[in-house]
């Protein structure tokens, strides 16, 4: 009896203890409201992080080590920067949805040769990722403030083209629906250099995923899918790699990526051409994309 | 008969109206994004033509009213839907390219698509009133209901289509559906029996 009564008041000190190092751990650093969205950073455990929901509801957009900024916590930055082992040299890379600039940031480490544009439709997260991510000034990397889809198109007008093109555009549920459609895609890759490179960051759960992954079949035939929380789509305007070519390319960057304390070689045995998705779903177009309905559904 | 076609006619143009609307979002997606000033845009030109069609439609009843004519305007609501189908791609993409800011862009391009047939169907609720009202007295409660129904087929359009129809069907499908659906109610207003005029 007298025991219970301490293990009872033993657990509620311990749940009070977790609350408390929950709520003094998870320091919001910042918060505003911004023309799409809010837009939060939190700081936990020495990682900072952007959401764009009060409770990170579907995770956290960006990470960043407050103490290692150059170590790069999340996996889907390194599955999109592993699209470097199909494309080692880039010149020119675009890349949709800029969050905290992990991406960007790496990249003008690992290839300084490479012009780099970013695209962001929302002011508020440039700024963040200016003042909280270490972004740097405008010098660096070129920040475009559009819209995804406006800006691919004003760059098909201008007749520019790209090595590399990584799309990584999220709101707070998932993908906007006119980034996910077959004509997207066709238009993407128009913009891609003869040989160049797509990597997309997707999702791997719900019903969405068969959908995607017909929808971007559509557009490149064969493409290396890396999974792990998240799935990475890598595509190329032109034939894929071999085996071989992809290690012997990633060996390049074994020691740039260790500095961002990333394995190339574990980044290698993830890539797969296996097509594990049911082959008939439908395909996204301009006309169908309900593809955050779809994403409600369960796989 | 012909009281239940018009009531029937209002609260399908409701329904039209809106699911037009929403999709006409789909249509502008592609080429200006999908912001807030995009739905800004549309949602401008949607209450401008309407507000212009109520204009119109007013008027227009004050000159032999009757049930065929609000077939007529049903109708011809519906068929100027028909561009949207057959050109815009194409005329979004030239009008992006002429004006690079996607907050006019993209008002230029809702004008262009959808001014005329929301305008028409403005029409449709003054005049609808016009044909339901008896006399002075009950006009109030008739244009109440009157509103009841089209704002109700306005909330089932809206409601339906961002629900349900955009997950079962093509942006240009439902068109065509919407345009079939206003074609059959305005043909059967056009063909009801007894040509004689509202009171």
């Amino acid at each position: 009896m007298r025991s219970s009564g301490w293990a009872l008041l033993w657990f509620a000190a311990g749940i009070f203890a977790i609350a408390g190092a929950r709520a003094d751990d998870m320091k919001l650093l910042h918060s505003e409201r911004s023309l799409y969205r809010e837009v939060l950073v939190y700081e936990a455990g020495g990682v900072r992080c952007i959401c764009f929901t009060r409770f990170c509801r579907i995770g956290r957009q960006t990470c960043q080590d407050v103490k290692q900024p150059e170590r790069i916590v999340m996996n889907y930055p390194q599955m999109m920067l592993a699209s470097l082992f199909v494309k080692p040299e880039p010149k020119s890379v675009l890349i949709i949805g800029l969050g905290g600039g992990t991406i960007p940031r790496a990249l003008r480490e690992v290839v300084p040769q490479a012009r780099i544009d970013v695209v962001e439709i929302d002011p508020a997260v440039v700024k963040v990722a200016r003042r909280f991510f270490d972004l740097g000034d405008t010098s660096a990397v070129n920040v475009i403030e559009a819209d995804g889809r406006v800006q691919v198109k004003r760059a098909l007008r201008q007749q520019q083209r790209y090595d590399i093109i990584m799309l990584d555009a999220f709101d707070h549920e998932y993908i906007p629906e006119h980034l996910l459609t077959r004509e997207f895609l066709q238009e993407v890759k128009a913009l891609l250099a003869p040989g160049g490179v797509l990597a997309a960051n997707t999702f791997s759960s719900s019903r969405l995923y068969d959908h995607e992954s017909t929808t971007y079949a559509s557009v490149f035939p064969e493409f290396f899918n890396l999974k792990r929380e998240n799935r990475v789509i890598i595509a190329a305007n032109g034939p894929l790699p071999n085996e071989k070519q992809l290690r012997a390319n990633s060996e390049r960057f074994e020691e740039t990526f260790d500095s961002f304390g990333v394995s190339t070689r574990k980044l290698l045995s993830l890539f797969s051409r296996k097509q594990d998705w049911e082959r008939d779903a439908r395909i996204l177009t301009d006309q169908y994309s309900p593809a955050n309905l779809l994403n409600l559904g369960q796989k | 008969m012909r009281l239940a076609l018009t009531y029937s006619i209002a609260g399908w143009s409701g329904f039209f109206v809106m699911a037009v609307e929403l999709l006409g979002g789909r249509l502008l997606a592609p080429t200006f994004g999908s912001s807030i000033y995009v739905w800004g845009a549309i949602i401008t030109v949607f209450m401008l033509a309407l507000s212009i069609g109520y204009l119109a439609g007013g008027r227009l009843s004050m000159n032999g009213p009757s049930v065929r004519k609000l077939g007529i305007i049903l109708i011809v609501a519906a068929l100027t839907v028909l561009p949207l189908l057959l050109f815009a791609v194409p005329m979004l993409d030239s009008i992006a390219a002429a004006i690079p800011d996607p907050r006019w862009g993209s008002l230029v391009g809702a004008t262009a698509l959808f001014f005329i047939p929301t305008l028409f169907s403005g029409m449709i609720s003054p005049y609808a009133v016009r044909l339901i009202v008896p006399d002075r007295s009950s006009s109030g409660r008739h244009a109440g209901q009157l509103y009841f129904v089209s704002t109700f087929g306005s909330a089932a359009g809206t409601l339906l289509t961002s629900f349900y129809l955009v997950l079962i069907m093509e942006v240009n499908h439902i068109l065509i559906a919407l345009m079939a659906i206003s074609g059959s109610l305005g043909l059967a207003a056009i063909l009801v029996r007894g040509e004689a005029n509202a009171q």
